[in-house]
């Protein structure tokens, strides 16, 4: 799997000179299989705009993976070509909820008069799947998907190519009421899905003391999402979902702290345009 | 995901609730074990959570041996937790527990079904409430 962050940012796009580097597009990530022809594609905030332009004519079907239905992670929807596209298949999954399949939850946003295109009048070859939770099958991939911390319907996505593992928890507070985080494995939200991976994509939106105020939004602090990873046992941590109000400078500054760098796995912190390879991270680190 | 490495992120929410409340909270798997009592729950039972761990329900059931307003046990099958874990319907019922230190309490225990999204069933939540 070979990844390209195409959004980063978390809950609102910040464009801007002052975060042009880590940039401002909100979450979308590319991860390109062995098959030419298939490219699966975790979220659809503003970043997807970008990918659908340079996605190549030879792809004949993408999955598209929803974690959760907040704005920022959906808000780039109408605007991804695929979906214009009548000879491509496009398999869009996510969560639906209690009283709402996913294509009734989704047909909300895409139609009028939030968006002047229904979902049904799309051109691509559309199949919308409630994401079961538990093992499915892409082309390719093993996938699971498992209910994470965060508020409302919102899943966490382990993918297995036979390679290599990636997992994906874009929006998470995996440290909501616990008196000490982490908690042992067994109590600790979207666990299953990190153990072991390769590459962990993880929410690391709030610095430790802005985490205080925002307890039960949903998110992480980073000091928590090193601490998951760490449980976790993961090779590669990549931190995730930017708070819309860290430009360039703060994050160059927050993470150039020694007890932020220095963990027992590789850390990125994702920038927009980025590319990883998750089948090239070693095995120790 | 079915690895059994980690419980289901609604009873772990439930748990993190309880551990959060001054009523006494059982939660159950779908089997019947015990996964968590709160500190209250702790302190009826007599025993620590951190002791004991999770617990088979033919363990946890007789810990604080249940009897009727009659004085007669009350079977395993008869406790509303149990009802709500097989029935998958709420359950409300009076009884007397003694605990591990020996002292008897009049409690009113109400229990209902965890049931998760796509209609998972995940266990079940107990509520004692000690009578004065």
């Amino acid at each position: 799997m070979r990844l390209r962050f195409w959004g980063t940012r978390g809950s609102l796009p910040t464009p801007g000179p002052a975060t042009a580097r880590y940039g401002g597009n909100t979450s979308c990530v590319e991860i390109a299989t062995d098959r030419d022809d298939h490219v699966v594609i975790l979220d659809a905030g503003t970043g997807i705009r970008a990918l659908g332009e340079a996605l190549p004519a030879d792809v004949a079907r993408v999955d598209l993976l929803l974690g959760h239905l907040h704005m920022d992670h959906i808000v780039g929807l109408g605007f991804f070509a695929g979906f214009y596209r009548e000879d491509l298949e496009v398999h869009v999954w996510g969560p639906g909820s209690t009283t709402l399949d996913l294509q009734h939850r989704l047909s909300r946003y895409l139609s009028p008069p939030l968006f002047p295109v229904r979902l049904r009048e799309l051109p691509c070859r559309l199949v919308v799947h409630d994401v079961p939770l538990g093992e499915f099958e892409l082309p390719g991939l093993r996938a699971n998907a498992a209910l994470v911390c965060h508020p409302g319907p919102t899943v966490g996505y382990r993918l297995d190519d036979g390679h290599s593992t990636l997992a994906y928890m874009s929006d998470h507070e995996p440290a909501l009421g616990v008196e000490r985080f982490p908690d042992a494995p067994e109590w600790t939200s979207g666990y299953d899905i990190a153990r072991d991976v390769d590459v962990l994509i993880h929410d690391a939106q709030y610095d430790d003391p802005e985490y205080r105020d925002h307890v039960g939004w949903g998110h992480s602090a980073i000091g928590h999402t090193l601490a998951f990873a760490r449980l976790a046992r993961v090779r590669h941590l990549v931190c995730f979902h930017h708070d819309p109000g860290h430009n360039d400078q703060r994050l160059d500054i927050i993470y150039a702290r020694p007890e932020i760098r220095e963990q027992p796995f590789a850390l990125t912190v994702a920038r927009d345009g980025a590319a990883l390879d998750v089948d090239a991270v070693p095995a120790e680190v | 995901m079915a690895t059994g490495a980690q419980h289901e992120v609604e009873v772990i929410l439930m748990k993190q609730v309880a551990s959060y409340l001054a009523t006494p909270v059982l939660v159950v798997d779908p089997t019947g074990d015990l996964v968590y009592f709160n500190e209250p729950a702790e302190k009826l039972l007599g025993r620590r959570y951190e002791e004991t761990g999770a617990m088979p329900a033919s363990e946890w059931s007789t810990l604080f041996t249940p009897v009727d307003e009659h004085g007669d046990p009350i079977p395993t099958s008869g406790l509303a937790t149990i009802h709500a874990l097989e029935e998958r319907q709420p359950a409300h019922r009076e009884m007397w527990i003694t605990g591990y230190d020996g002292v008897t309490h009049h409690i009113s225990v109400t229990a209902f079904p965890l049931v998760g999204q796509n209609d998972r069933h995940l266990g079940a939540v107990a509520i004692f409430w000690e009578h004065s």
